[in-house]
């Protein structure tokens, strides 16, 4: 004891607390890099006119990134877990198509039919969450697996019991008018603004609370951080993943429903390929690819700023196309970005 | 082989000629020891010697093979670290023991966090979590900067001293510290015996695995020290001094040896380059 204290003079004041301070502001703000991006994109598209800044066209951008931020913060939730949905896309597609055959060849009320296709994502989610977690295989090439399965059963599953590509007239079915008004309707005529940017900020508040305020909060930080830390000290690991493998493909559904409720049919291609952008949202909302780290309001300003682009850029009058390059170009940028803090943080000092 | 016990009554923590077989390894055999309240106990001993299985049948990762485990007195028998952990042992792991991203506040109360309001609206009770974390951490003498930081920014000496104070919060009545200081500089390692001694004090018995004898005497009441899986002894602090348990732990006679063959090898005085 008198010797270990003998070699202990009191610990001097770090030299580099300056540095740490600055790092760790930033560190706790995983949405600022977003948060710049977003408000440079809006005076960028601003500056070009055409209306894109007026109340009209801002109806118009809020809808496309109410498309993807509605999916992008179960999706940040689930990559700050350290796991990956890649059939997230594909399932808003099923989802649809499988409320469409519902209402219109089993002759279902709407409401019921809204039921069995949330309960179809909770199951979807629990088997991409089950097979993960039971084969401790990546996340990435299991949810591919279910990503390609559902992606024949939607093209092929149409076919068969439509004969065409596409479930329509979905307008006809028991209960179209109600569920319309909750899914489905605009608001603040006559800017028409859709209801389910509503459903975006809502989500987007309880996916934060549940992130940063909550227990369940910290175990989904934990389990993406180090699970087998967060195993030793008592976290349900298993559980907190596959929970939130289930909150992915439900949202996914409530997408799909409100997406054929709004359109009335849906394409059998519905949704594939939009579990990248999904990724995309997240990653330039701060989450780390690697888990552990993430935000979900970033998650949304990632949404918006993918939103703002793909509107923006034919509201300028450039070619649609040059939506990709800048996709990639953010993209990128996030990532270095991330990489940088994830570098700084995880280093140990010893 | 056990030094005259320090307190009446059971003790808080005593094996009794556990065993472990891996097969047709024996990697521990038959070792006796004991812990009381407000006690360090060293458990000394070369990579190899037996510190790790001993330690995992303690905090219930293993099961011994044949001899007793007892708690309080009474046997004990764990099938999982939750068993232990349900009777205040708590075990301090080297990396193991924290989430680098999160900050110092989420990962005090991983696993545990203290909520308020009702459901669905219960929630993680944030102000309450980061007072009681800056409070924890001044008890055993660290000044963290901000509860916000990031574990990975801490050093690897604080970082310990935050899981033994984590420890201590939640009711451990035994700590059990694997090599804490083994991958530490001197004042890192000054930290975390600190923080040992801190425990000691609140009465938490503290079994403290270390293969370094300059880190275990200063703050050990009892020794034990392992070789090839066997004990070659338990010492109470006034049976045994620095040199002598030095000398034990690195296994006697081959030590004197090695000494031995380094001084023939060493260069005459004054060639030093």
């Amino acid at each position: 004891m008198a010797k270990a204290a003998e070699a202990l003079p009191p610990r001097p004041r770090d030299e580099r607390l300056a540095q740490t301070g600055l790092f760790a502001r930033l560190f706790k703000l995983p949405e600022l890099g977003a948060l710049v991006g977003a408000v440079a994109v809006f005076c960028l598209f601003w500056i070009e006119g055409n209306g894109f800044a007026s109340i009209d066209g801002s109806a118009n951008w809020t809808d496309s990134a109410s498309e993807l931020g509605i999916m992008a913060v179960p999706v940040a939730l689930l990559m700050i877990a350290g796991e990956f949905d890649l059939s997230a896309g594909v399932m808003v597609g099923s989802s649809g198509l499988l409320l469409g055959l519902l209402v219109k060849h089993l002759d279902l009320n709407v409401w019921p039919a809204i039921v069995l296709v949330l309960l179809f994502g909770m199951v979807m989610g629990l088997i991409n969450g089950a097979l993960v977690m039971s084969t401790r295989l990546p996340s990435f090439i299991v949810t591919l697996a279910t990503f390609f399965i559902l992606q024949g059963v939607n093209l092929g599953g149409t076919e068969t019991f439509t004969g065409s590509v596409l479930v329509s007239d979905i307008d006809s079915a028991k209960g179209y008018g109600s569920a319309k008004r909750i899914f489905a309707t605009t608001w603040w005529s006559p800017h028409d603004f859709q209801v389910r940017v509503f459903w975006w900020l809502g989500i987007t508040a309880v996916g934060a609370w549940v992130l940063m305020r909550t227990r369940f909060g910290n175990w989904i930080y934990s389990v993406g951080g180090d699970a087998v830390a967060a195993r030793n000290v008592g976290v349900p690991v298993v559980r907190t993943k596959i929970l939130l493998f289930m909150a992915t493909s439900t949202t996914a559904s409530l997408l799909g429903i409100m997406t054929a409720l709004l359109l009335r049919s849906v394409q059998a291609g519905e949704g594939i390929g939009r579990e990248f952008y999904f990724i995309i949202a997240a990653v330039v909302g701060g989450c780390l690819l690697t888990g552990g780290y993430g935000s979900a309001i970033g998650a949304s300003i990632g949404a918006l700023i993918i939103g703002m682009a793909t509107i923006g850029i034919p509201f300028a009058g450039w070619d649609q196309n040059w939506v990709f390059l800048f996709l990639g170009v953010i993209l990128l940028a996030a990532v270095l970005l991330n990489a940088a803090i994830r570098h700084w943080a995880a280093r140990a000092r010893l | 082989m056990n030094a005259a016990p320090a307190a009446t009554g059971p003790h808080l923590l005593e094996v009794d000629n556990v065993s472990k077989y891996f097969g047709n390894v024996i990697a521990v055999r038959e070792i006796s020891a004991y812990l009381n309240g407000g006690e360090v106990l060293c458990i000394l001993g070369d990579n190899g010697a037996g510190k790790s299985t001993l330690i995992k049948i303690l905090s219930g990762v293993h099961q011994p093979d044949s001899g007793r485990l007892l708690v309080d007195g009474e046997d004990a028998h764990f099938t999982s670290p939750r068993d232990s952990r349900a009777r205040g042992i708590s075990t301090v792991y080297q990396d193991l023991a924290m989430v680098p991203l999160m900050s110092i506040w989420r990962n005090f109360f991983l696993g545990v966090e203290p909520t308020k309001g009702i459901p669905p609206f219960r929630r993680f009770d944030v102000r309450l979590a980061k007072r009681t974390v800056r409070e924890q951490l001044l008890g055993i003498g660290i000044d963290i900067r901000d509860p916000d930081q990031p574990v990975g920014t801490l050093s690897g000496g604080e970082r310990q001293a935050v899981a033994v104070a984590r420890a201590v919060h939640f009711g451990a009545r035994v700590l059990i510290l694997d090599e804490p200081t083994s991958a530490l500089g001197v004042k890192a390692a000054g930290v975390v015996l600190r923080s040992v001694v801190q425990a000691r004090d609140r009465g938490v018995g503290v079994v403290f695995i270390t293969h370094n004898p300059h880190h275990a005497y200063p703050v050990g009441d009892r020794f034990v020290i392992l070789n090839r899986g066997q004990s070659l002894g338990s010492y109470a602090k006034g049976e045994i001094d620095l040199d002598e348990l030095i000398r034990l732990m690195a296994g006697g006679e081959e030590l004197t040896e090695l000494q031995q063959e380094l001084q023939t090898m060493a260069p005459p005085a004054g060639s030093e380059r």
